[in-house]
C-alpha cells in the first residue's frame, strides 16, 4: 500500500513536471538537400534555444496522410511543410490549424511581420510561407546540341535543340509550359487552361513533343537524368539543379524564362496536441535569421529582413530575384481542376 | 447343469448390465464429456484466435471498407442536408433553377459550413462532377461568411446569384442534388469510364481510362506469366534432375534475389536499362547498336522487371512438383517405345501441370496489381491500374473513386479465379 502510495505520489510529480520539462513533437518535410538545410537553420537552433525535441521526418507531399490522421483522429505529425497547392484545399477542408499570423515576430530590423513577409506568405490563414521555390528547366552545358536555350519555347524545340526532354509526370506546370511555348502571355494562361479549347491546346502543343519526354515521378529523378544522360533538357526544381552545380560542379544551367514559382508553408496538422509548441516553433523557423538559411540550397526567404543575412553574389539565383520572368502557379486553379487535368493527362499519356 | 445355465444368465445379465452402462452415460457424465468437448473446441479455437482476428483485422475489415467506401458516400448529405431536402422537390430535367426558397436554405448553409471550415469538403465533391465549380463555391463561401444569417434567409437567393454566375447555371444544382445521394454507383460507373447524364442515362464519360488501364494490366499480368513460365518451366526441370549438389547451389541462385529487397531489384534494372546503362553500353562497345536503345520508362523494362522479380512464385512451385516426380514413369514410357519428345509431352507434361497452375495462378494474380515496379521503371506506357488508384489515394483525394477501382480489380481477379477453376480445377492446385 505504502508502495502504491509513492509510485502514484511519483506519478503525479511527474506530470505536474512535465510542462516545464522539454517536451517532443514531429515536423514534417521533403528531405534531401532542401530537408538538411532545414534541419540546420531552423530545427536544430530551436532545440538547442529551446530544449524541446524534433523529430523530423520526410513526405512527399500531397494532403493523402495529413488527411488520413485527422479523419482518424490519430495525429502522428504536428507541423508540416506543404506546397501552397495543398495548402488552399487541406485548410479549406478542416485538415490544418489556423495560424494567428498577428503573434509572427517583427523582422531583425525592426519592421512588423504584417509588412515584413511578402503577401503571398501570409495570404493563407493557415500557414506562414517559408520559402520561394521555382520549377524551371535546366540543360547540361556538356551534352545540348544547337545553342544555348533561353526561352521555354526553345523546351519545345526539337528540330533546333535534339533530344530527350525530361518531365514531371504530371500535368501541372506542364500544362502552362505548353500554353507559354504556343505564344499565350501569362495572364492569361489559367484562363485559358480552364477552357476545353485551352486544355486542347496545352495537349497539342505537348503533342509535338511527346516522343522526345522521358516522364519522372520525383524531383531527385530530375539531376540524375540531366547527369547520366538520360534527357539534354530536364524540368526541376531549382533547389535539386543549384544544389548540383554548387556541390557537385555539375555542368549544368538554369534557364529562368517561365519558370513556374510557388511558396512552401509550414502549417499545424489540425487536433494536434502540440498546438501551442508548433506555433512556438513557426514562429521561430519563419524569423529573420532562420530563414535566410534556405539560400543555400537557393530557394528564397519569404520575408524582406532575411535578404541581409544572404551573401550578395547569391540574391541572382534566388527565385526571389527572378520573379518578372515566371509565372506564379495558381493554387486555385489546380485546387479546380487538378483532378479532372490528372484524368486527362492520363488519358493523354495512354494515346 | 441348471448351475452353469445359472451362471451363463448372470454373466450375461452383468454383460448387458455393462453394456447399456457404457453406452448410456449417467447425466453428470454427460455434462462432463460435454464439458471436455466443449473444452477441447476452445482450445483450438484459441490456437486459431489468433489467425483469425489477424485475417479479420488486416483482411477482411479492409476489404470490407474498402467495398462499403465505393458506395457510401454520405459527405454531402452530411454537410447540406437542408438543402437536400428542399431539392427533392425540384426537377433536375428541366432547364430551370430550383425556387429562391431552396437558394435561400443553400446560402444558409454555405455560410455555416464556411464559418465552420468545411467550405471545402463540398468543393472537393461537387469540383469532382463539375470541374471549376471548387472556387466558385470556396469564393462564394468566404463572401457570405461576412453577412448576416437573417438577410441570408430571405435575400440569400439574390445575394448567391449576384456572387458567382455559375450559380446561375443548372448543372451546378443538378450535381448538388446527384451527389446527396447517400449510396451511390457513381463511382462505379466512373471507374467503367461511364457517367450519368442530365436525364439520369447511362453514357460514356468524355475521358476514357479506365477500362483502356484494365485491359492493359490484364495484358501485362498474362505476358509475365507466360514468361515466367517459359522461363521457369526449363529451370525447374533442370533443377529437378540435377544432382543434389549442383540443385542446391543453384537453388540459392533461385532464392538469393528472392530474399533481396523489392526496391533494390527494381533500382538494379534501372541501372542496367537506362540510356548510359550497363546493356546500352556493352551492345556500343560490341557495335551491336550507334545510339542507345530507349528500353528504361517503357512497357519493356516494366515487363523484363517484373518477370525477373517474378520469378521465383514460378520456380518453387514447380521444382517441388517436379521433384516428386518419379523419373521411372519417363523410362517406363521410353522402354516401352515412346520418343523423347512425345515421352515428355505425354507424360511428364502432364504429371508438372498442378505446378505449372499455382505458379501461374500466384504470379498472375501478384502480377496484375503490382505498384512500385511500373511506377519505377514504368515511364508512360508501363502504366498500371494500381497508378492511378495511387494517384487518387494520394493525388486526388477521390478516395471513393480508389475504392471503386479497387473492388472492380478484385472483382476481375475473383471472377478469373472462378473462370480458372471451371476450366482447370483448384484442386489441381500443388505447390508442393
Amino acid at each position: 500500500m505504502n508502495k502504491l502510495k509513492r509510485f502514484g505520489a511519483a506519478l503525479a510529480l511527474c506530470t505536474a513536471v512535465s510542462p516545464t520539462m522539454a517536451e517532443q513533437f514531429t515536423a514534417v518535410s521533403f528531405g534531401g538537400a532542401y530537408g538538411a538545410a532545414q534541419q540546420k537553420h531552423m530545427l536544430d537552433p530551436y532545440m538547442k534555444k529551446t530544449g524541446h525535441k524534433i523529430l523530423f521526418e520526410n513526405y512527399s507531399g500531397g494532403i493523402a496522410e495529413i488527411k488520413a490522421q485527422v479523419e482518424s483522429g490519430n495525429i502522428l505529425w504536428d507541423v508540416v511543410d506543404i506546397e501552397v497547392i495543398d495548402l488552399e484545399r487541406a485548410c479549406s477542408e478542416g485538415l490544418l490549424e489556423v495560424f494567428p499570423h498577428d503573434t509572427l515576430p517583427a523582422g531583425d530590423d525592426g519592421i512588423a511581420a504584417n509588412k515584413d513577409f511578402i503577401p503571398e506568405a501570409l495570404s493563407n490563414e493557415c500557414g506562414v510561407g517559408n520559402i520561394i521555390w521555382t520549377v524551371l528547366f535546366s540543360y547540361n552545358d556538356q551534352t545540348i546540341k544547337g545553342g544555348t536555350p533561353d526561352s521555354i519555347a526553345d523546351l519545345f524545340d526539337t528540330k533546333t535543340f535534339p533530344g530527350k526532354r525530361a518531365l514531371r509526370k504530371r500535368p501541372q506546370v506542364n500544362m502552362e509550359w505548353a500554353l507559354l511555348a504556343d505564344g499565350v502571355p501569362k495572364a492569361q494562361v489559367y484562363e485559358l487552361l480552364a477552357t476545353k479549347k485551352g486544355q486542347q491546346r496545352a495537349f497539342a502543343k505537348l503533342d509535338t513533343i511527346k516522343d522526345q519526354i522521358v516522364w519522372f515521378d520525383s524531383w531527385s529523378q530530375a539531376p540524375q537524368l540531366l547527369n547520366d544522360g538520360g534527357a539534354v533538357m530536364v524540368q526541376s526544381a531549382n533547389g535539386r539543379i543549384f544544389d548540383a552545380i554548387q556541390s557537385d560542379n555539375k555542368p549544368f544551367k538554369m534557364v529562368w524564362d517561365a519558370h513556374v514559382y510557388d511558396l512552401d508553408v509550414w502549417a499545424i496538422v489540425k487536433g494536434t496536441k502540440k498546438k501551442a509548441l508548433a506555433e512556438d516553433f513557426i514562429r521561430f523557423a519563419t524569423s529573420s535569421r532562420p530563414e535566410s538559411g534556405m539560400q543555400e540550397v537557393a530557394y528564397g526567404p519569404t520575408r524582406n529582413s532575411s535578404y541581409a543575412y544572404v551573401d550578395k553574389s547569391v540574391i541572382p539565383k534566388l527565385p526571389s530575384a527572378h520573379l518578372d520572368e515566371g509565372l506564379q502557379a495558381s493554387g486555385e486553379f489546380w485546387a479546380d481542376y487538378g483532378e479532372s487535368l490528372g484524368e486527362k493527362f492520363n488519358e493523354w499519356l495512354l494515346k | 447343469m441348471q448351475q452353469t445355465e445359472l451362471a451363463v444368465q448372470l454373466s450375461s445379465a452383468a454383460n448387458t448390465q455393462e453394456a447399456t452402462m457404457s453406452s448410456e452415460l449417467t447425466a453428470s457424465e454427460i455434462i462432463q464429456s460435454r464439458k471436455i468437448t466443449r473444452r477441447r473446441k476452445l482450445v483450438a479455437f484459441a490456437f486459431a484466435a489468433p489467425l483469425i482476428i489477424f485475417v479479420i483485422m488486416s483482411f477482411i475489415a479492409p476489404i470490407g471498407t474498402m467495398l462499403y467506401r465505393s458506395v457510401y458516400h454520405p459527405t454531402v448529405a452530411q454537410l447540406v442536408p437542408a438543402t437536400l431536402t428542399a431539392l427533392e422537390q425540384w426537377d433536375a430535367t428541366k432547364d430551370q433553377l430550383p425556387d429562391d426558397q431552396v437558394l435561400n436554405i443553400f446560402a444558409v448553409e454555405l455560410r455555416q459550413l464556411a464559418l465552420d471550415r468545411r467550405s471545402g469538403k463540398l468543393a472537393e465533391e461537387i469540383n469532382r462532377s463539375l470541374p471549376g465549380s471548387s472556387s466558385v463555391i470556396k469564393s462564394s463561401a468566404r463572401k457570405l461568411k461576412k453577412m448576416d444569417q437573417g438577410v441570408l434567409q430571405s435575400a440569400g437567393a439574390e445575394k448567391l446569384l449576384s456572387l458567382k454566375p455559375q450559380w446561375q447555371e443548372v448543372e451546378i444544382w443538378r450535381v448538388i442534388k446527384k451527389s446527396g445521394a447517400v449510396y451511390t454507383n457513381s463511382f462505379y460507373l466512373t471507374a467503367l469510364d461511364l457517367m450519368h447524364n442530365a436525364n439520369g442515362e447511362v453514357v460514356n464519360r468524355d475521358t476514357q481510362i479506365y477500362v483502356k488501364l484494365y485491359l492493359k494490366s490484364l495484358k501485362i499480368a498474362l505476358l509475365i506469366t507466360l514468361l515466367t513460365v517459359v522461363i521457369g518451366f526449363p529451370l525447374s526441370y533442370y533443377l529437378a534432375t540435377a544432382p543434389t549438389k549442383t540443385a542446391n547451389i543453384l537453388m540459392v541462385f533461385v532464392l538469393l534475389p528472392f530474399w533481396t529487397s523489392l526496391l533494390v531489384r527494381t533500382t538494379s534494372w534501372i541501372a542496367l536499362l537506362q540510356t548510359n546503362g550497363v546493356v546500352n553500353s556493352v551492345l556500343q562497345t560490341l557495335h551491336v547498336i550507334t545510339e542507345p536503345l530507349d528500353m528504361l520508362y517503357t512497357q519493356f523494362s516494366t515487363v523484363i522487371a517484373m518477370t525477373h522479380i517474378l520469378l521465383p512464385f514460378m520456380i518453387l512451385p514447380l521444382y517441388s512438383v517436379m521433384k516428386g516426380i518419379d523419373p521411372t514413369y519417363l523410362r517406363a514410357a521410353m522402354s516401352l517405345g515412346a520418343k523423347p519428345i512425345p515421352a515428355f509431352i505425354r507424360i511428364y507434361l502432364p504429371m508438372t501441370l498442378p505446378g505449372i497452375s499455382a505458379g501461374a495462378l500466384l504470379v498472375f494474380i501478384v502480377s496484375i496489381g503490382y505498384y512500385i515496379t511500373p511506377a519505377l521503371v514504368g515511364g508512360t506506357d508501363g502504366q498500371m491500374i494500381s497508378n492511378i488508384i495511387a494517384f487518387h489515394m494520394q493525388s486526388s483525394n477521390n478516395w471513393e473513386l480508389a475504392a471503386a477501382l479497387g473492388s472492380l480489380l478484385l472483382g476481375a481477379i475473383l471472377l478469373l479465379y472462378w473462370m480458372y477453376d471451371r476450366l482447370v480445377g483448384v484442386s489441381n492446385i500443388k505447390l508442393g
